[in-house]
């Protein structure tokens, strides 16, 4: 979608509570009818089947809920940015809620290739603080993290260590991760059965809770929102984006 | 009553498609349940996926909302998946608006499309905690209601069902929350009672069957208050029922995900086949006015890209071509919003139309012959010449379209090796046309074993066995081996199950409840489906499947629906039964003179339509010579589009 002569927009949302047994398929698909239901002039692809000009960034594994979730959208038109959030928000169900728009530069890089490191809270069911706490100790000091996965329907094993940057656990057996997208972005669904696997404890009845921070753009040795990463040259310096960025 | 939530949350993690089982829809509603409103659980057997689209369900859901003295909820089948997780930690089947127990409602309301859902009711009933059997429940147990299509012969469930609703369920369902209203769940058979008086409601446990032999001798009710033949609920005006007015957006896809707007109700080319055509009847056309303001709004409100406007034939419609070009032009500019068409007609009008609508996306268009050769769709009344079919696959495939889909059936009445070839050879001339435009061009050929059906003038015809449907199978793939067409077909095998529970009679119930504890649940599904546990049953019971299924019937034979009417008179379908054999079509009573099926007559309906002249283009029925051809119809299903 890069290069087109369009007003491409990024906008950040949340997705909390039930909606997030959705999958990332639905999630785009529920963000399509909301920019529609908003009758915003968005771009189109050329060719048989036309498709709204939406990407998306990494995916958030099915049943996982994020505070810190990202799409670009290519318009035809310039549109109030700072009335999207409101304005997207009321098109989608309880629980998706779109919490910071931003003009974006023409040709910025895209999502997928420019975010490089992610954050999560973690919440291990039914395995006490000091069980978790010693788990991730060990994680952080292991030289490698085998978990075997499946990636595209074929069992693999992933190594999840050198993505994992840094791990933290509060007094409540909270955990709290940055892992890396490079060189490949380990799941954080990866980094849970790593811990158990640590701790020794199997999953039981209780549900493991993946919560989605913050997902950071770093370059020249800055860390960026990726809302405040390649801002419009005419958007008021990433105002908007700042201002928002204190209600994460 | 509490919330299941916290207990069905974490089972989430474990199954497919979670989303399945968390409601949010747009359009769904918080229901405020209050001892004072009778509680309505509005059940689809089957997955979300195919029922949430139910507009039935959806209409009556927002109906009984609507209304201060009923709250509804929703609730689907939950795949074998969660069923198993449920079961293992003895949780009941929940509502998807507030994840309330099944037992938590007043009544579980039941949607029943296909035959082969019966044993998945069995399961719902047995997973909300509620004796399957209706003489086991008890004062506190739910009210079993069914309604649907298949419930104009409604014996094969009669002993799972507390009450069954025929017809049109707008203004009925008001009429029995009315009964409920105010009483708990105190006693039982006095609702039962008071139910029965409810025009359209039938209580199978307030009539004894009676057999002769094999034979029925009579369904009768026990006492004189409780009529001797139930009619159906017929809606005389569609206008007065704009719904569903909040379409459900699901957040999981879901068959025919679009915004659908009914435009009409009811049929009346008459297709011999077709039992949807002949329980609906007359014709109820929704005033266009309303169609464009509920397309709009719909659209608005929903952010869908694709609108149907559905009906049984929908380029019937008066004015279709008014509607269809004041959609388009409103889309004009916003986007690509796309409409389809379901319809019975193919000609040169009916591919305009589709060009129409289809301007981007050219990828399949529907045809559906029915039989292949001229002399066989006389006897099903389905008349389309060889020549109108293929210029409308001429225009089709000129126009841009690459693939045409054909349906057809087999084992009809009468039917011939050479009526099943026909259908290969007009498989064939179809592909010849189509590579006339395009190198690329293909057909695709669905087939399907013909199940009668009762209310329809074939509920008398002897249904083709196993052996037989699958030797004209094997026909028509020899026939179109190397023929560019590719041939799809279904199970035969189903296709005869279907057959034992749509014309079966109260002694099939015990076959479905053994199929059932076999545990044969979605058998609509073909990698579930199993004829063995239906063979076994009906061996179990002593009861002969041929007898059911490939017998044809007689004149004086008493007929398991016997007692339900659809309105129509039991001689107009012998009449037709016989036009059918001697190979005479029937014109369509909406533009040529009544032929008192009875449906309008005996019940002070009269057709709904906005205008007295067929549609552009002709149709069957209109005094043209049919043999000499003209512009017939054809039935073109559904525009598939490609994602
Ligand atoms: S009663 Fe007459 S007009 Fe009405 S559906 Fe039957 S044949 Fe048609």
């Amino acid at each position: 979608m890069r290069g087109d002569a369009g007003y491409p927009v990024r906008v950040r949302f949340a997705k909390q509570g039930k909606v997030r047994f959705v999958s990332h398929r639905d999630v785009a698909r529920a963000f399509e009818r909301s920019l529609r239901i908003a009758q915003l002039p968005v771009a189109f692809t050329a060719g048989f089947a036309p498709r709204p000009k939406v990407s998306f960034g990494l995916a958030l594994g099915v049943g996982h809920e994020s505070r810190a979730e990202y799409l670009d959208v290519e318009l035809r038109d310039p549109v109030d940015v700072p009335a999207l959030p409101a304005l997207l928000t009321d098109g989608m169900p309880e629980g998706l809620a779109v919490t910071g728009a931003a003009a974006l530069a023409p040709r910025a890089p895209a999502l997928q290739e420019s975010v490089t490191a992610v954050a999560y809270e973690l919440r291990l069911a039914d395995l006490a603080p000091a069980v978790v706490d010693a788990a991730a100790s060990a994680a952080a000091d292991a030289a490698n993290l085998t978990v075997a996965t499946t990636r595209k329907g074929k069992p693999v094993v992933v190594d999840v260590a050198p993505s994992l940057r840094r791990v933290d656990v509060d007094a409540a057996g909270g955990v709290t991760v940055e892992l890396s997208t490079r060189p490949r972005a380990a799941r954080p669904g990866e980094l849970l059965t790593a811990l158990r696997t640590l701790a020794g404890v199997e999953p039981g009845e209780g549900e493991d809770r993946v919560l989605r921070t913050h997902q950071w753009i770093e370059r020249d040795g800055a860390r960026l929102e990726p809302l405040a990463a390649d801002p419009a040259p005419s958007a008021p310096s990433g105002a908007d984006a700042r201002a928002l960025e204190a209600c994460v | 009553m509490s919330t299941l939530w916290p207990q069905i949350e974490p089972l989430l993690t474990k199954v497919e498609k979670p989303a399945r089982y968390i409601g949010m829809e747009s359009g769904s509603i918080q229901p405020d349940h209050r001892p004072d409103r009778v509680a309505w659980l509005l059940v689809y057997p089957d997955t979300y996926e195919i029922g949430l689209p139910n507009q039935g369900l959806q209409i009556l859901y927002e109906i009984l909302n609507e209304r201060p003295d009923a709250v509804a909820e929703r609730a689907y089948a939950p795949w074998i998946d969660l069923e198993a997780l449920l079961r293992e930690r003895r949780l009941p089947l929940f509502s998807l608006e507030t994840h309330r127990p099944a037992r938590a409602f007043d009544v579980l309301a039941f949607n029943l499309s296909a035959e082969l859902v019966y044993t998945n009711l069995l399961n719902c009933l047995d997973l909300a905690g509620v004796a399957v059997r209706a003489e086991d429940r008890a004062d506190d147990d739910p009210l079993v209601v069914v309604g649907g299509h298949c419930t104009y012969n409604p014996e094969p469930l009669a002993d799972f069902v507390d009450a069954v609703v025929l017809g049109d369920g707008e203004e009925v369902v008001g009429e029995i929350t009315a009964v409920l209203a105010g009483r708990g769940r105190r006693d039982r058979a006095a609702v039962l009672r008071d139910l029965a008086a409810v025009p359209g409601v039938y209580v199978p446990c307030l009539y004894d069957v009676e057999y002769d032999g094999p034979f029925l001798a009579g369904v009768r009710p026990r006492c004189a208050d409780v009529p001797a033949q139930v009619d159906k609920r017929t809606v005389a005006d569609l206008a007065e029922w704009p719904y569903p007015k909040h379409q459900l957006v699901p957040l999981v896809e879901v068959v025919h995900d679009r915004l659908n707007v009914e435009i009409f109700r009811g049929c009346t080319r008459g297709c011999r086949f077709c039992q949807a055509g002949m329980i609906t009847r007359p014709v109820r056309e929704r005033p266009a006015d309303q169609v464009r303001t509920m397309v709009r709004e719909g659209l608005r409100r929903s952010g869908y890209d694709e609108v149907a406007l559905t009906s049984l034939s929908s380029a019937d419609f008066s004015g279709i071509e008014g509607v269809v070009a004041d959609l388009v032009r409103d889309q004009e500019g916003t986007g690509c919003v796309s409409l389809s068409l379901p319809s019975l007609r193919v000609d040169a009008f009916t591919v305009g139309i589709a060009s129409e609508i289809q301007r981007v996306r050219r990828t399949g268009l529907t045809f559906a012959p029915e039989a292949g050769t001229w002399r066989m769709r006389q006897v099903i009344n389905k008349l389309i010449t060889e020549d109108d079919l293929y210029a409308s696959v001429d225009a089709a495939y000129s126009q841009g379209w690459r693939r045409v889909k054909l349906y057809f059936m087999v084992g009809l009445p009468t039917e011939t090796d050479e009526d099943t070839l026909g259908i290969a050879e007009l498989a064939r001339t179809v592909v010849a046309i189509g590579r006339r435009h395009t190198r690329g061009a293909s057909a695709t050929v669905s087939v399907g074993g013909f199940v009668p059906k009762p209310h329809t003038p074939f509920q008398w015809f002897g249904q083709n066995g196993v052996p037989e449907l699958r030797r004209k199978v094997g026909l028509l793939r020899d026939a179109l081996r190397k023929s560019g067409a590719q041939l799809r077909w279904h199970d035969p095998a189903a296709t005869f199950v279907e057959g034992i529970a749509s014309r079966g009679d109260r002694r099939i119930g015990r076959v479905i409840e053994r199929v059932w504890r076999s545990g044969a649940t979605f058998q609509e599904w073909s990698e579930r489906f199993d004829l063995a546990p239906w063979l076994d049953a009906m061996d179990a019971e002593g009861l002969d499947p041929d007898w059911y299924v490939t017998r044809h019937r007689h004149r004086e034979e008493v007929l398991p629906w016997s007692h339900i009417s659809a309105g129509l008179h039991e001689d107009f379908l012998w009449d037709d039964w016989q036009a059918a054999l001697a190979e005479h079509g029937l014109p369509d009573c909406r533009w040529t003179p009544c032929y008192d099926c009875g449906v309008c007559t005996d019940h002070a309906l009269e057709h709904v339509v906005g205008s007295a002249r067929p549609p552009a283009g002709g149709s069957q029925g209109t005094g043209q010579d049919l043999r000499a051809g003209g512009l017939v119809p054809v039935q073109f299903r559904e525009l598939a589009r490609a994602r």
